[in-house]
């Protein structure tokens, strides 16, 4: 969800830009943070931990705990919280260390 | 009590609350702020120096009552919204408060309100009286309360429509 | 290789205000933020900030940002790498700076002087499930929802009443999202007195003495269960509370982010007064190296008033290292100083200070 009005800010996002999450088409705003659109857009699971599977969400939002690493565009353990979105972003849940298939 | 809760209690609001013959005279400020931090925008921001110029900036603000025009313009100066006008003796059975505000929606003039004390519970109706727009985005509400919730009434619920 | 005067490490407050003074001598600056933003933590405060009227008092901290970012915009001997992290230190004074989105493109510089200002990162807090998504820190809501007006949660749970942990929950409120209740570990509500009230009277409840004990739920929080805390912050039996709530909010304390310190080989010292490590330093932010300075939340935790006098003096000290000239240098000095003592000279700053003795490095003389 988005903030519809906020009593000091005045939020003025980019271009509307359509990206995918798993294969699913997602919108979001360019030049956000990709976990911001993904959070905007109700997911919290970015990536599966390496031993249990247990669900990660982000943490930091800085770029400093590795919480939000995900497969981007075929990259895996990209920093989801400092890497800007981009149109036709191909994004995906990552399990565990992530691999580059 | 006030650092375990963040609630003002009586002994804390007696060092702050003009006497009764003053609070008769007309609007009058209350800073109710009891902690010394490094701030002092108050001081500066009244023109009728009614609060005494800071020595340190860890003062605690001191108001020289008298002085003091209620004209609110501290209100929205103060970083902590701890700042108030109460006209005690607004009309026979109300009296004014005035409020800092920085929340959506704003009130309406002339619309009801709740009226919340410290604890933010509520204690009775408010009606709007006036809403200031402040360009520093603290903006001042005006509101009349019944008479004996003038001391009380520190902030204000507004329905929102759209929800 | 590219080559500078003074390498700035870090767009904060503490770096911004740093930089600029060191321009204003003549030297030539190489600022760099691994932010996607320019401004630190205070691009995230909507809130006016205390200090004094020389300090932005009453300016909210986004309009200090701008402010700065403004200054260093009009300075033509500031280089600004933006979005690149500085990743490494190495002994001929080169520093290694990866940016991009996927990191693939590396840069080194050469450095006179470096200023570490690299703030400071949040501190985690043990309990059961503490990884569940919607566990989050408070600065990295902050993030969601003020600079990209992202709704993180809608019923938060805030674990900690110190200045953050209440301006925060403000900040939740004004973006229209529903804040439980504060839980503070301590008897005491350790922020601001005026913040706390003013969450008070929008209904909030804080709960001192109280901690998180567990989160549940399966694939992110669905509920938390707090619970009384003794003087050894242990739980007490039977005091158990269920929240419903989908979000906690960590604001427990921050640590000096203090790596390229480490690696650079300063002298380090464990400062519980500080927030954790620190490098030691003189009063012109010297660290134990020649070379490297340090200023803002990285050289200990508190704020950014006191971030931006101590950029200044960096900024000032490592300018003049180099032969750049001032007239008033020791005039300067001092008075940078003196601003420093008052704004110390509250209450709330007593534990800073005796973190700050700890830390400093005697020099003999001006
Ligand atoms: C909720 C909240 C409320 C606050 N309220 C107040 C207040 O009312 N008044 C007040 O005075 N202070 C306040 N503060 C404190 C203030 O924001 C900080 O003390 C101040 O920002 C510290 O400044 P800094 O420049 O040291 O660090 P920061 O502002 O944290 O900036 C550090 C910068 O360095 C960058 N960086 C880190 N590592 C690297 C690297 N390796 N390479 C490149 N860049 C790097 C970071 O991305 C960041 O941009 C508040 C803080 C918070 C979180
Ligand atoms: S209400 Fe007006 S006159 Fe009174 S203290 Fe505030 S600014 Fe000064
Ligand atoms: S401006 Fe507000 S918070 Fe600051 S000293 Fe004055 S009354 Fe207290
Ligand atoms: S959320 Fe911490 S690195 Fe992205």
């Amino acid at each position: 969800m988005r903030i519809k009005e906020h009593p000091i800010l005045e939020f003025n996002p980019g271009k509307k830009v359509k990206f995918t999450l798993d294969e699913i088409e997602m919108e979001g705003y360019e030049g956000e943070p990709i976990a911001s659109a993904l959070v905007a857009a109700g997911v919290k699971v970015l990536s599966r931990s390496i031993k249990y599977h247990r669900p990660r969400g982000f943490f930091c939002a800085i770029g400093k705990c590795s919480s939000c690493l995900m497969k981007v565009n075929g990259i895996p353990n990209v920093r989801t919280c400092v890497t800007k979105l981009e149109e036709g972003m191909k994004i995906e849940t990552q399990k565990g260390k992530g691999d580059f298939n | 009590m006030l650092e375990k809760t963040g609630i003002p209690i009586d002994d804390d609001l007696k060092k702050v609350i003009p006497d009764k013959k003053r609070l008769a005279k007309g609007p009058v400020v209350i800073i109710e702020c009891f902690q010394k931090i490094p701030c002092d925008p108050c001081a500066i921001s009244c023109k009728f120096g009614a609060i005494k110029p800071f020595k340190d900036i860890n003062d605690l603000p001191q108001v020289d009552f008298n002085k003091c025009t209620g004209c609110g313009i501290c209100i929205s100066a103060c970083p902590g919204l701890a700042i108030f006008v109460i006209d005690k003796n607004y009309s026979e059975k109300e009296s004014l408060v005035k409020l800092p505000y920085e929340m959506l929606p704003l009130p309406e003039k002339g619309k009801e309100v709740y009226a919340l004390d410290r604890a933010g519970k509520i204690v009775s109706k408010a009606k709007v009286v006036r809403v200031q727009k402040i360009k520093n985005k603290t903006n001042i509400i005006s509101i009349s309360v019944p008479k004996n919730m003038a001391m009380k009434v520190r902030s204000i619920k507004v329905e929102d429509k759209n929800q | 290789m590219r080559e500078t005067d003074i390498a700035i490490i870090g767009g904060g407050p503490a770096g911004l205000s740093a930089a600029i003074y060191a321009a204003s001598l003549g030297a030539k600056i190489t600022l760099i933020d691994d932010g996607l933003e320019l401004g630190g933590q205070l691009i995230k405060q909507t809130h006016k900030f205390f200090g004094s009227e020389a300090q932005f008092a009453g300016i909210r901290g986004i309009e200090i940002a701008k402010k700065l970012i403004q200054e260093i915009e009009r300075c033509k001997n500031i280089e600004l790498i933006t979005n690149a992290t500085v990743t490494g230190y190495y002994e001929d004074e080169v520093i290694t700076i990866i940016q991009g989105a996927d990191g693939n493109i590396m840069k080194k510089l050469k450095a006179q002087r470096i200023i570490v200002a690299t703030g400071a990162s949040e501190n985690m807090l043990p309990f059961i499930n503490n990884d569940l998504p919607g566990v989050y820190g408070a600065g990295a809501v902050q993030t969601l929802m003020n600079l990209y007006g992202v709704v993180p949660g809608n019923n938060v749970l805030m674990v900690g009443a110190g200045n953050i942990g209440l301006i925060v929950s403000y900040q939740l409120l004004q973006a229209g999202i529903k804040v439980e209740a504060i839980v503070e570990a301590l008897p005491k509500i350790g922020g601001y007195l005026v913040h706390a009230s003013k969450i008070r009277r929008l209904g909030v409840p804080i709960y001192t003495s109280h901690s998180l004990k567990e989160v549940y739920g399966t694939d992110w929080v669905e509920k938390a269960v707090i619970s009384k805390v003794n003087k050894n912050f242990e739980f007490i039996p039977e005091t158990e509370k269920e929240l419903e709530v989908d979000t906690i909010c960590l604001a427990v304390g921050l640590s000096p982010l203090s790596d390229l310190l480490w690696q650079a080989g300063c002298q380090m010292k464990y400062i519980v007064e500080l927030g954790g490590y620190v490098a030691l330093r003189d009063d012109h932010m010297k660290s134990s190296l020649d070379n490297i300075y340090i200023a803002g939340d990285v050289a200990g935790i508190e704020e950014a008033s006191s971030a931006m006098l101590e950029g200044k003096i960096a900024g000032l000290n490592a300018a003049v290292s180099l032969g750049y000239r001032v007239d008033n240098f020791l005039e300067l000095n001092i008075n940078l100083r003196k601003e420093l003592k008052e704004l110390r000279a509250n209450p709330l700053s007593e534990k800073v200070k005796i973190g700050l003795e700890k830390a400093l490095i005697k020099r003999e003389v001006d």
